[in-house]
């Protein structure tokens, strides 16, 4: 069974390049409805799907993604 | 939950200025992490360009100097030379090391110097809005090259590290990407062996990285990731052009 995780991503440091939702193999990030102080659509994690590959917090430019395993 | 990913502790907590969906950002994060993972922190000297990663010092909780225009390998000749002990490393884009920088980067790499250079590759000048660099490839539009880049009016695209492969102080010349997961943890191992060969005593070390820039290359962050593997790798091959495992003799 896949391992199962999660991850944080700090929203203002997000600069909304959507890498980190390309390369998810889970589908597990999206574009918030809100904004950040940056002005920028940051990215949001949607809970439940994430088993930890990391794939997303290696692309993330920004290191706003924090990866999780249990 | 065990925190498996997080950033390197040779990285300060200082947001990044670079444009969204930049190489330089992924590469910073790349050599604070071999930084870390070999303990160099307290014997490690960064020279960061004149370019984008003109504020590199910012970011890196390392020693840093700050090299004259394309001055970095003459900058590192000198700090290896007066402490050698020290691990001493520049960071150099396309304008910094294969057009204002060629010379002294080439002698830095014909005399052997027991350095190493991290070259960023973005076939484009960055900070200063997109002109054409050595490094653009047939075809690519710039603001200087609006037609796309012409063969018999601008010239052939310069292809520094192979040029470097060919000199015999070299000892590790390679090229990789950042445009998959797999080729940026590819790009980590393969910084960590230009610094092993620096610490071995080797002589040069060269690891171009090919890198996107999204915002001169007028496309969108996905896009260029695109456009890196689709176009400028074929231009560029990646791989390792020289090894070299022994010490030679003086």
């Amino acid at each position: 069974m896949a391992a199962k995780g999660t991850i944080t991503i700090d929203q203002e440091l997000c600069k909304g390049c959507e890498l980190c939702i390309t390369f998810c193999p889970e589908d597990a990030i999206r574009i918030a409805d809100g904004l950040n102080a940056r002005g920028v659509h940051p990215a949001e994690y949607v809970k439940q799907h994430c088993r930890a590959c990391t794939l997303c917090a290696v692309m993330c430019p920004e290191i706003a993604i924090e990866v999780y395993r249990e | 939950m065990k925190k498996i990913f997080s950033r390197p502790e040779c990285l300060k907590p200082t947001p990044f200025h670079y444009c969204p969906g930049c190489g330089h950002s992924i590469l910073h994060r790349l050599v604070a992490e071999v930084i870390d993972e070999m303990n160099l922190r307290g014997r490690i000297i960064g020279i960061p360009p004149a370019g984008c990663a003109v504020l590199a010092y910012d970011y890196f909780d390392i020693d840093m100097c700050e090299a004259a225009h394309g001055r970095g390998c003459a900058v590192a000749t000198g700090f290896k030379r007066s402490r050698p002990e020290c691990i001493i490393f520049t960071y150099q884009g396309d304008g910094d090391m294969a057009a204002i920088g060629t010379a002294e980067t080439l002698h830095a790499a014909n005399r052997g110097e027991n350095i190493t250079s991290i070259f960023v590759n973005n076939a484009v000048y960055g900070m200063t809005g997109g002109q054409m660099a050595p490094t653009t490839i047939l075809g690519q539009k710039t603001t200087t090259s609006p037609f796309g880049r012409r063969s018999n009016v601008e010239g052939y695209p310069l292809k520094i590290t192979e040029i470097i492969s060919t000199l015999p102080g070299a000892a590790y010349v390679a090229r990789t990407s950042l445009a998959t997961p797999a080729k940026v943890m590819a790009t980590k191992k393969t910084i960590k062996k230009a610094f092993e060969t620096q610490l071995a005593g080797l002589g040069y070390s060269l690891v171009e990285v090919l890198s996107p820039c999204p915002t001169n290359w007028k496309i969108s962050s996905i896009e260029s990731f695109k456009y890196l593997e689709e176009r400028l790798e074929l231009e560029y091959p990646l791989g390792v052009m020289k090894e070299v495992t022994t010490e030679k003799g003086s």
